[in-house]
């Protein structure tokens, strides 16, 4: 890989959950292309998949943004959602505020937030209520 | 075990993905709840569901799960079996429930389990 750093962009579309994960698809696709380890390559799309996720189910959707370059990765999911009033709490395995219809979907199970804290070399959430979340996984490479 | 063997097994029937039917299973996850598939960490596996929807195929994909069986009896729509083609993902289908298609798979020796921290 050369030494520039690579940035792009996506949409989350809000309320089509069975669009969510087209980003962090195209993402995994990408650094595939570059020649990522595999190993990284599945730590990056698990926690960028379920951070979208999330978005979907939480927030009708947002934006994310992937830097490569100098060493790491970096997915940044941004929306602009309800805010998490208790990130401690969140954070929690098993707590969960996803309706009935996003459980009956497979997710809403109190893993999303755990699962990209297992998956990303370094996370760093910021919410706000009644503003958004903005949530940044970092992976190095 | 290969996949063809996983077929015989479970009585399966296979909607797509010939491609993969020489590959080594070595691990099997059965689970409805894609975010505790993504907490199991292991290459060369099988997953088992009762859940039948598109986020299904994606959580494989991401996972780099190679091979999904449908259990119960559920048979996904054309769009999803469609979708798994796309991303190289074989789609099976069995009449067995979960725990007794789990089951035949563990006797016949896949017994690799996940990885939890």
């Amino acid at each position: 890989m050369s030494n520039s750093i690579i940035r792009q962009s996506y949409v989350i579309p809000a309320d089509d959950f069975s669009l969510a994960g087209e980003a962090s698809s195209c993402v995994k696709k990408m650094l595939n292309q570059l020649g990522v380890p595999p190993q990284t390559v599945k730590k990056v799309a698990i926690a960028m998949y379920e951070a979208e996720i999330n978005a979907v189910i939480h927030a009708g959707g947002g934006t994310a943004d992937v830097e490569i370059g100098g060493g790491k990765i970096i997915v940044t999911i941004s929306d602009e959602g309800p805010g998490i009033p208790d990130l401690e709490l969140a954070m929690q395995e098993g707590y969960s505020t996803a309706p009935d219809s996003i459980r009956e979907m497979g997710f809403g199970a109190g893993m999303g937030l755990p699962n990209i804290k297992r998956y990303a070399d370094k996370l760093d959430i910021k919410t706000e209520v009644g503003k958004g979340t903005i949530v940044e996984i970092t992976v190095f490479l | 075990m290969k996949v063809s063997e996983i077929i015989g097994i479970l009585d399966a029937e296979l909607l797509t993905g010939e491609e993969n039917l020489d590959m080594d299973i070595e691990h099997a996850c059965g689970s409805d709840l894609m975010s505790d598939v993504m907490a199991f960490v292991k290459e060369n596996v099988v997953l088992l569901t009762g859940l039948v929807n598109p986020q299904v195929v994606r959580t494989a994909e991401m996972m780099d799960i190679k091979v999904i069986v449908f259990v119960r009896g559920k048979v996904p729509d054309e769009k999803l079996v469609q979708f798994a083609k796309e991303k190289g993902i074989t789609i099976l289908i069995t009449k067995h429930p979960m725990f007794i298609a789990c089951g035949k798979l563990y006797c016949a020796g896949i017994t690799g389990r996940g990885v939890w921290d």
